[in-house]
């Protein structure tokens, strides 16, 4: 029984911004599928009234002084762009949000 | 034996600081060393032969004029290519990295640096610290130095292969599912998870923010603690560091090395021994017989019952991949890495997707795709949602656990090393390398693997796993168990072919 | 595209359901979650770091500050304060965002359930505050090639992260309905009373045109007694006129659709303030997926009970009490009162007459003279090119005798067209009012000798004739002659 069809592999990938190939979407829907499969060996616990667990030590209000540090030197904040003008990143154009 | 390359971390400080031995001797000895095997061991993406002599000059002369100088000073350290350097190539052995220098360092490279440890530069992983094998590094594949036909285990791997070879005293590792352990295992190192937050992730390329824990690999459990004490302690730049002292894991690891284990109560899983999950049975016989080991020095064995940790690891590929598809999403080809396809006529959302493409591999886009689905609208709750729920059943198992004994052991892995290719076809076969180490993750806790026998002549591990800021009783009981071996099984592997790689660039990938 | 519906038309078939999302840029001297500066102006990238820059490896620390003011915000909106909220991340890629997320908040806002009262017309209206959050802002994108610096046809962006990771506060209305047709003003009303809130708390400069407030604008319309309809969201309505048109801009726009019996999308709309009007945005099809989970890069956020009364203890006086305050000082019935607040003029009369001039001259002045010509340019009050310092100096010049009301607007005339301060422009343009009592008096001499007949009747005790000699003098004196001074001349010679 599949749980993940090539379709909705295509849609993930496009989410993700992913350009993959007709054979990794193949490839992927079956993989997939087989760790989904595994994953849902989860719904069969029982977590009625259980908190969820994100860290070691349940850490609150970490919190730092708005207090100014030091930037980048611009010439090292730009330095590793692939595509820098004018003291900008340089990106082509971007789809038109506009009609 | 008498090579610099064969003495261990506190040895080689201690000779350095009695001027039996200077820091560039040390250090030159590695450089010597990397140069000879490394073209078989493929354990390092880079190599900064001038940086860390320049730090071993700067010890020397520290040394001459008298200066009082941290516990390993002068010893030369390999970090893990997933750890920013400033001004040293930082990959995370990823396409979509290439040639990126970051400006900044990571804090556990700061306080490498302060303690004056000469980086001798940096080491193949799986990309992104995905996978269990190094075989998904995007440059090449790190062998294990036991048998150059086999993996060294990952995402670690070239860090674990660079001591096991002795190409390094000590390395940096990090551990989001076992990937220090795992390696140490397979290779007869040790490596220590430790716990969550006892050191900073400032700097640590992210893979999963909730569960990355950078830790030491070395050939003895001393060598891992005097590191571990190194990079460990609160870091205000991470807001998940734990503001407490660092556990006394030198100490520990001191008092493990006298061989008595009385009075401490060690944990045997139940459910790690049956069923489907079952290591192989030579891993079981070379493990059962570590145990008996323990018994003999003291150390008492109580059978406990985590029936969670079965779910260990789906929750882990719940929750590793969805922060991973969030924390990768930042390569996009703009303001660092790779920019593929960008031709002036395509649109920046075609170049993006034609980038990510071009610069992630297999797995981490089985992993994005993979994060991506369950954090999708709709299914957050029933998954994310859910694997948190089941982390915290995990922790409660341990929490239980650890009301009845001072710490949980386990084989640290099913299998032995196995040979390149047998498991990249089918993703959760590689999965299961991990079996036995990500509960420790899930929990947060610390573990450590220490070598602990041979079956079919590669190295098997003993993972010690303690409670939360308990760091110091894994260290103790890896040490003791050391204590009953006449050599270092760090020390048994067997010599590699000293074959020059001729085409090696120092300047490096 | 159907023909739009005139807006009264429209709202004697609909009812408006009104939204309003804001966000407000915090005065903090630091970022979100890293030490770069917030100054405004500085060169591009050079406030940036490894966190704000999103570098791989690097890690968020929440700003204290950024917290205080936004709980500082909720209480003075009358929120509820969190006793347990954390940050989020919303997953989407948009190359002014570093890390292709954004960290926000989702479903535990710091600030939740508070409310905003507003009096438009008389009436009284609460707007409802679903919740308060906090988040950070994007980087600045430079569309370049196109015509007009927009997306739209433009070949390449260039991307500054100054501005990326600056503390944004988001305050979201719950649905607004009931206001008819004053939901134009009820919005603008509202966003004003925010901004002001805001300001008095100083933890915004709350600039519309610099960006540091920004209005987003939900709107949708049903018949009496159906059920709400289908909303659109109108993006980046950055001032409070704008505000006012693009409500009333939607209401005409959807309503002409459904009368054509169409259906409303539920999308994201662009206002464009040269033609006050909006157009769709991002295609309907791809509808966004954040994927919002709890972020695991920071901790959670527990806000001591002590820490929010602390707060709410140094809370300044708030906007409402000031009013009932100046009200009182300037004995303004609440009429008046009310239309000076619907000018957006409480600020601008309060600093005229702390510069000297009465209340009744300086809200006569901003109210009157000033509002009109605000109109006619389509201006904001605070806009046009006048300070209370000077309307006060205006002012001063008018008791002193130097100018009466018409030589005024004169003045007023060229202070607006930059040409200096009042006395700057009287001097200039000459207009000050003529005291020389000889040149009067030949004036005088002049009108009575050419309208005999006037001056025979106020000769003989018809003083109300006045009035035409001194029209005329004014008239030869092109205004610059002051009336109660003429009249005194002519009847002391006739009288
Ligand atoms: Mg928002
Ligand atoms: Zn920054």
């Amino acid at each position: 029984m599949s749980t993940i069809s090539r379709e909705e592999v295509a849609h993930l990938a496009r989410l993700a911004r992913l350009e993959v190939t007709d054979e990794e979407l193949d490839a992927f829907a079956g993989q997939l599928d087989v760790i989904l499969q595994s994953m849902k060996t989860l719904a069969e616990v029982d977590t009625d009234g259980v908190q969820p667990t994100s860290h070691a030590v349940p850490l609150v209000n970490v919190f730092r002084e708005d207090q100014p540090q030091p930037s980048l030197p611009r010439d090292a904040a730009l330095a590793g762009g692939p595509d820098t003008f004018e003291d900008r990143f340089r990106v082509p154009r971007i789809l038109d949000e506009e009609a | 034996m008498s090579r610099i390359i064969d003495k261990t971390a506190a040895e080689l400080a201690a000779d350095i600081r009695d001027g039996r031995l200077t820091s560039v001797e040390v250090t030159t000895a590695f450089l010597d060393r990397i140069d000879a095997v490394d073209g078989t061991v493929k354990a390092f993406l880079h190599v900064d032969r001038d940086g860390a002599l320049a730090t071993a000059r700067e010890v020397d002369e520290a040394v001459a004029r008298g200066e009082a100088l941290g516990p390993l000073a002068g010893v030369p350290v390999a970090v893990k290519d997933v750890v920013v350097t400033k001004g040293m190539p930082t990959t995370a052995a990823s396409k979509i990295l290439e040639g990126w220098i970051p400006p900044y360092d990571a804090t556990i490279v700061e306080r490498i640096k302060a303690a004056k440890l000469p980086i001798l530069g940096k080491t193949n992983m799986d990309e992104f610290a995905m996978g269990s094998s190094t075989e998904y590094s995007a440059y090449f594949k790190t062998v294990n130095p036991w048998d150059t036909g086999r993996i060294p285990g990952g995402s670690g791997g070239g860090s674990a292969a660079a001591v096991a070879a002795k190409m390094a005293p000590l390395a940096i590792g990090t551990d989001t599912g076992g990937s220090i352990r795992q390696p140490g295992a397979v290779t007869g190192t040790f490596g220590a998870k430790p716990t969550y937050g006892g050191n900073s992730r400032y700097g640590l390329i992210a893979f999963s923010s909730s569960l990355d824990t950078p830790g030491p690999v070395s050939r003895n459990a001393l060598d891992g603690a005097l590191l571990h004490e190194v990079i460990s302690g609160h870091d205000p730049r991470d807001s998940t560091s734990i503001d407490a002292p660092v556990p006394p894991v030198v100490e520990a690891a001191r008092l493990g090395a006298t061989g008595d284990l009385s009075g401490v109560k060690l944990g045997v899983v139940k459910e790690f021994k049956e069923g489907a999950d079952a290591a192989e049975p030579g891993v079981v016989a070379a493990y059962e017989a570590g145990l008996e080991q323990l018994v003999k020095l003291g150390a008492e064995l109580v059978e406990v019952s985590c029936p969670s940790f079965a779910y260990a690891l789906p929750t882990y590929y719940l929750i590793a991949p969805s922060e991973a598809s969030s924390n990768l999403a930042r390569y996009d080809g703009v303001r660092y890495g790779l920019r593929a396809g960008d031709d002036g006529k395509r649109s920046l959302e075609e170049v993006m997707s034609l980038t990510r493409e071009a610069g992630f591999g297999p797995e981490v886009k089985r992993r994005i795709i993979l994060g991506t689905y369950a954090l999708s609208a709709g299914y957050v709750d029933a998954f994310y949602g859910k694997a948190q729920k089941v982390r915290t059943l995990i922790k409660q198992d341990f929490e239980k656990a650890f009301e009845q004994v001072d710490a949980l052991v386990s084989p640290t892995t099913p299998f032995i090393a196995f040979e390149f290719g047998a498991r990249t076809g089918d993703p959760y076969q590689m999965y299961l390398a991990d079996l036995y180490t990500i509960p420790t993750n899930m929990y947060g806790g610390p573990g450590v693997s220490v070598p602990v026998g041979l079956s079919e002549g590669m190295p098997v591990g003993l993972q010690v796993m303690g409670p939360v800021l308990g760091d110091d009783i894994t260290y103790r009981v890896a040490a003791a168990l050391e204590s009953t071996q006449d050599v270092l099984l760090a020390d048994t592997a067997p010599e590699i072919s000293a074959q020059r790689f001729t085409s090696f660039d120092e300047g490096g990938k | 595209m159907t023909k739009l519906n005139t807006f009264e038309q429209a709202v004697a078939t609909y009812e408006p359901v009104l939204g309003l999302e804001t966000h407000i840029e915090l005065d903090t001297n630091t970022k979100m979650f890293c030490g770069c500066s917030t100054a405004f102006g500085a060169e591009p990238n050079t406030q940036v770091c490894p966190v704000c820059l999103a570098l791989p490896g690097a890690l968020p620390v929440a700003n204290k500050a950024a917290v205080e003011a936004t709980i500082k915000i909720g209480l003075a909106l009358n929120c509820r304060i969190a006793e347990w909220t954390r940050f989020a991340r919303k997953n989407y890629f948009y190359p002014d965002m570093p890390k292709n997320f954004q960290t926000s908040q989702y479903e535990e806002p710091l600030c939740e359930d508070g409310y905003v009262d507003v009096v438009v017309d008389g009436k009284a209206y609460r707007v409802e505050i679903e919740r308060v959050h906090l988040e950070e802002d994007t980087g600045k994108t430079l569309h370049v090639g196109g015509t007009t610096g927009r997306i739209h046809g433009a070949t390449e962006s260039l991307v500054d992260y100054n501005r990326a990771g600056i503390p944004l506060v988001e305050i979201v209305t719950k649905p607004v309905p009931g206001t008819g047709a004053l939901a134009p003003e009820v919005a603008r009303a509202y966003t004003a009373e925010l901004r002001d809130i805001v300001r008095s708390l100083g933890v915004s400069d709350v600039r519309m045109e610099q960006g540091s407030l920004r209005c987003d604008v939900n709107l949708s319309l049903n018949r009496p007694g159906e059920e709400w309809g289908t909303r659109t969201e109108t993006k980046n309505v950055n001032s409070l006129r704008s505000v006012e048109r693009a409500v009333r801009y939607e209401v005409r726009r959807q309503s002409a659709l459904l009368d054509a019996g169409e259906r409303i999308f539920q999308e994201t709309r662009h206002f464009h303030e040269t033609t006050g009007e909006t157009s769709p945005g991002r295609s309907k099809e791809e509808a966004t997926d954040y994927r919002y989970f709890p972020e695991p890069d920071l901790a959670v956020m527990e806000p001591s009970r002590e820490w929010v009364e602390e707060l709410r203890a140094s809370l300044p006086e708030l906007p409402r009490k000031r009013r009932e305050r100046l009200q009182a000082a300037w004995s303004l019935g609440d009429k008046e009162m009310q239309s000076v607040v619907n000018a957006d003029a409480v600020d601008l009369i309060e600093a005229t007459v702390a510069a000297g001039a009465t209340p009744s001259a300086a809200v006569k002045w901003w109210l009157g003279e000033l509002s009109r010509r605000a109109n006619e340019s389509g201006e904001e009050l605070a806009a046009m090119r006048i300070t209370p310092a000077e309307v006060a100096e205006l002012q001063g010049m008018v008791d002193d005798g130097r100018l009466n009301d018409k030589l005024a607007r004169q003045v007023i005339d060229g202070v607006l067209a930059g040409e200096g301060s009042p006395s700057d422009v009287a001097a200039k343009r000459g207009l000050e009012v003529v005291s020389d009592t000889g040149a009067l008096e030949a004036a005088v001499d002049e009108a009575i000798a050419a309208n005999p007949a006037v001056a025979d009747k106020i000769r003989g005790g018809t003083h109300a004739a006045a009035g035409v000699l001194i029209g005329a003098v004014m008239k030869a004196t092109k205004g610059q002659a002051d009336a109660g001074t003429v009249r005194q001349i002519i009847l002391d010679k006739l009288g």
